[in-house]
């Protein structure tokens, strides 16, 4: 590479933006169907899977620990890319701003998720 | 005294005009869903992480009929959103070849389609296997 030339960060946005899509795509309907639909209504499931004594056993345990990141972590980078490469089409200037207001709150959402979950404990 | 009044071809809604961009606005779109369900599910970290009071007031949160009505719309939109992840995914991906030829589009879309069947039921197995 040229001295002088500023590598992209182009890829790292892109690739986290892939890998939320490609997770949203695998587990999003069906997280949307228990989470949302099947505990809050009553149907599909036992009535205590979202006990507060499983959910926290969950959350400590070091896989279920790493889904839970994962998952809220890479939905909200792959959504933040996608409306930011968005804005343009719906004549909203994607300047700095923009980036800043769409990948800084995929940051601050991802620093949230890892301050609770190591709130949690193991 | 007259101002110039340059003509700017209107953009506003432009891609209404064309059902090419109107499917390309809804799948788009699905980002919204997946950033709002995305909170929902930080938010009940967060309540997990304060405790057993805080994390039953979440949970019974969920079960306002508005909550109830966007899991509806966010289902839909995210099934949506797999749907076509897959169908551009032959076009996102760098071309595989099998056996000297290029495999076809419906097989990576169907192939795709097919692990995301099979991860939502792994899914749904695995969450009824830890609750019992």
């Amino acid at each position: 590479m040229k001295p002088g030339l500023k590598r992209s960060n182009a890829p790292i946005f892109w690739a986290l933006f892939g890998a939320g899509g490609m997770l949203s795509a695998l587990f999003g309907p069906m997280l949307v169907l228990i989470t949302g639909l099947a505990i809050p209504l009553g149907f599909l499931l036992p009535p205590d899977t979202m006990s507060y004594a499983n959910m926290l056993a969950f959350a400590q345990n070091l896989i279920g620990k790493g889904f839970i990141f994962a998952i809220i972590s890479l939905f909200l980078w792959h959504a933040a890319h996608r409306i930011f490469h968005s804005l343009h089409d719906i004549g909203i200037h994607a300047g700095l701003l923009a980036k800043l207001v769409c990948y800084g709150s995929a940051m601050l959402g991802t620093l949230i998720a890892a301050y609770a979950l190591l709130a949690i404990g193991f | 005294m007259n101002k110039r009044r340059p003509y700017v071809r209107p953009m506003a809604g432009w891609w209404r005009k064309n059902p090419f961009f109107v499917e390309y606005m809804i799948h788009e779109g699905t980002a919204f869903f997946v950033a709002a369900y995305a909170g929902i599910l930080l938010t009940g970290l967060v309540r997990l992480s304060q405790g057993e009071a805080a994390w039953k007031m979440w949970l019974a949160s969920l079960q306002n009929p508005l909550y109830i009505a966007f899991h509806w719309l966010a289902l839909a939109a995210i099934s949506y959103h797999t749907y076509t992840w897959f169908k551009i995914m032959p076009r996102t991906m760098p071309p595989v070849v099998v056996g000297g030829k290029r495999l076809p589009d419906f097989a990576i879309t169907g192939g795709g389609l097919a692990v995301a069947a099979a991860a939502s039921l792994a899914l749904l197995a695995l969450v009824w296997g830890m609750a019992r």
